[in-house]
């Protein structure tokens, strides 16, 4: 089950998930992505509610991120720790911006 | 002990985890350990889902009539929790391509972000966060068991 709540402000996209980012749920992620990533300069994840990532999930933030990369800024906020040691264990948290 | 088999799909994940969170929370598993078996469940099941049926022109009746769990396209869990120390087993047969995970090199963690690979990462995730994974090929089963102490 994830739950995706957009909430977007000219060029500023903010996108807070609740539930699990995981191999069934990412493709509802991905889709929300390509329709709403055109022209945005920051994007903000808030994973505040999220429970937990999977590889799956881990692929979705990675093509947002080399895509942000060219058109603006990309980062993660709220991050608990069983998500943080996926992103240290994967090295990930060298890749993405995590407040 | 439990066993279910289920459909070698994507579907299956959820109903899976659900079944292995419920016992979990009977043996007092820790909220930490337990997200990392739900990870680890999604990182093997969409595995089997994905790639181990792959080979359709093998789903034939021949298979099926051999008579061994699980029958082709599918996949068995047997779910085990363990005392001193506690813990749980995981072990997942598939009778799909044989396949080794833990053969499977790890990936570059510290790749520059343009040549990350996501592919690989998610057994390896398994690999850091269980306490221990074992791997046969036997009687025509992939046989994966992964086991969490704690």
């Amino acid at each position: 089950m994830l739950k995706i709540e957009k909430n977007k402000n000219d060029a500023e996209l903010t996108i807070a998930l609740e539930g699990r980012l995981d191999t069934n749920t990412s493709p509802q992620l991905e889709k929300e992505l390509k329709d709403e990533i055109d022209g945005v300069t920051s994007l903000t994840f808030d994973f505040k509610a999220l429970e937990y990532i999977s590889s799956a999930g881990l692929r979705v933030l990675l093509s947002a991120q080399k895509i942000m990369n060219k058109q603006g800024s990309m980062k993660i906020t709220n991050v608990n720790s069983e998500i943080m040691e996926i992103f240290e264990v994967t090295g990930f948290s060298d890749i993405l911006d995590i407040e | 002990m439990k066993e279910v088999t289920l459909e070698a799909k994507l579907d299956s994940i959820p109903v899976l985890t659900d079944i292995v969170e419920e016992e979990l929370a009977q043996a007092d598993c820790p909220p930490k350990a337990m997200i990392q078996l739900s990870v680890a469940i999604d990182e093997i099941f969409s595995n089997i889902a994905s790639y181990a049926y792959a080979d359709k022109e093998r789903a034939g009746t021949q298979e099926r009539a051999a008579g061994a769990e699980p029958a082709w396209g599918f996949a068995t869990v047997r779910i085990e929790l363990l005392n001193e120390p506690r813990g749980i087993d995981l072990t997942f047969i598939d009778r799909g391509i044989p396949f080794d995970p833990l053969k499977r090199e790890d990936p570059d963690i510290s790749a520059p972000l343009g040549e990350r690979q996501i592919g690989g990462l998610g057994i390896f995730m398994v690999k850091k966060t269980m306490s221990s994974m074992k791997y046969e090929y036997s009687d025509g089963r992939n046989i994966l068991t992964i086991r969490k102490l704690f």
